[in-house]
């Protein structure tokens, strides 16, 4: 009798812990994204990718379909060549575009994917053509003050 | 105040100190052939577990509840300052998956269990079970020290994992419920910023490294302890001492290596 119930409570203990583990690994982690076989690699070339990292979100209409799995530099054009995951149930046209935006003023970067019109559709390592870089607010704040500072203060 | 009789005194407690180490290193090489023995007869494992860890359970639960509640509420009182309060649940679950969990845990299993394993395993050297035992050619290693580092080990990462899922679901509630945050933004962000290879199996990883330090030190002050109701009772003490200052400066050391190596 007093055997069983220790046996039986050391059972439900161990299940919590591996439950508990299982409940970070899946709502707390993201491994459902990571499963490569779910998913087909796509690269674009980017002329600046920003503070884009590894694992950010690809997102089509705002909706997630993929992460960044990895950027490299080309070492002939000097571009960022960035891959991306993408899960196998979302297929784009060959002619879709890629841009790298913001979420929110200061938010983590993320790709953003505009589906084109052709019929032929990217297949594993199919390469992304129209792409547009990061905004980068620096870049354009001072090319504001410099526009600023060659107009004359009569015009403005 | 002799300087002289000063200087030998700290000599002295430093030769102590690695005798002490020395003694606790031999012990763990006579233990690990035991190791083996100890798991083909589980039940004595399962029966150590339930000491150790079943037993610890409520006070782990209830402790990451409230750190998980407090994490929130401090959390989003210095988020909101820069309104970035979105990323309350990724705050939450790094520092508690990475960190508090596997910390908090083994801290709490020092004072709750280890004291006891050490206390135990002590009393029984003072009250010469130990040697009885091995007048009846028993060996008390296999039988009475290995289930028991057996049961700490495998307790307190079991443990880690409770308190971390726990702690996440009460800064959940208080997020979401009292400070009025939106629960599929608290997820969501904690779901693409929490890896599971670095920062979960990180923790996990730590926790077992604990979970082996803990029950390592827990069983040797037991019995190493002086055989007298005095010896029991410094040897309990020094548990708690020393596998709290272990599991600090241990995870200092480990996490150094981990941030390095992403």
């Amino acid at each position: 009798m007093q055997a069983r119930g220790v046996e039986f409570s050391v059972g439900l203990f161990v299940v919590a812990g591996l439950l508990a583990l299982a409940m970070l690994a899946l709502k707390v982690g993201n491994i459902h994204v990571l499963n490569s076989g779910e998913t087909y690699a796509v690269t674009a070339d980017f002329n600046d990718v920003g503070s884009l990292k590894p694992k950010a979100p690809v997102t089509v209409a705002g909706v997630r379909v993929g992460q960044v799995a990895r950027i490299t530099v080309d070492p002939v054009t000097y571009q960022a060549v960035v891959t991306l995951d993408i899960l196998k149930k979302y297929r784009f046209p060959v002619d879709s575009s890629a841009s790298i935006q913001t979420a929110g003023l200061l938010g983590e970067q993320y790709v953003s994917l505009s589906p084109g019109g052709s019929q032929r559709y990217l297949g594993n390592g199919g390469k992304i053509r129209i792409t547009q870089s990061a905004i980068i607010l620096e870049k354009i704040i001072s090319q504001l003050l410099y526009s600023k500072a060659g107009q004359s203060p009569g015009h403005s | 105040m002799n300087p002289v009789a000063w200087i030998s005194g700290l000599g002295r407690r430093v030769i102590a100190g690695i005798g002490r180490l020395g003694r606790a290193t031999l012990f763990l090489a006579r233990l690990m052939p035991a190791l083996g023995a100890a798991l083909a007869r589980g039940r004595l494992v399962v029966q150590q577990i339930y000491m150790t860890g079943v037993l610890t359970l409520v006070i782990v639960v209830v402790s990451g509840a409230f750190v998980g509640m407090i994490l929130a509420l401090q959390g989003y009182n210095t988020l909101v300052r820069y309104d970035a309060q979105s990323s309350l649940g990724l705050l939450v679950a790094l520092s508690l998956t990475r960190e508090l969990g596997p910390v908090l845990t083994a801290l709490l299993f020092a004072g709750r269990a280890g004291s006891a394993l050490t206390a135990e395993i002590g009393l029984m050297k003072a009250t010469e079970q130990l040697d009885g035992m091995e007048m009846m050619a028993v060996d008390p290693l296999p039988r009475v020290v290995a289930p028991r580092f057996w049961a700490g080990w495998i307790a307190v990462p079991l443990l880690a994992m409770i308190f971390s899922a726990v702690g996440i679901i009460g800064a959940y509630l208080v997020a979401v419920g009292d400070l009025g945050l939106d629960g599929g933004v608290f997820w969501s962000q904690m779901q693409s910023g929490v890896s599971v290879s670095n920062d979960i199996m990180g923790g996990l990883v730590k926790s077992v490294v604990f979970g082996f330090v803990v029950s390592w030190i827990a069983v040797f002050e037991g019995y190493d302890a002086k055989p007298t109701s005095e010896g029991v009772s410094r040897a309990t003490t020094r548990t708690v001492v020393s596998s709290s200052l272990a599991i600090l400066g241990l995870d200092f050391i480990m996490t150094a290596f981990m941030l390095r190596g992403l």
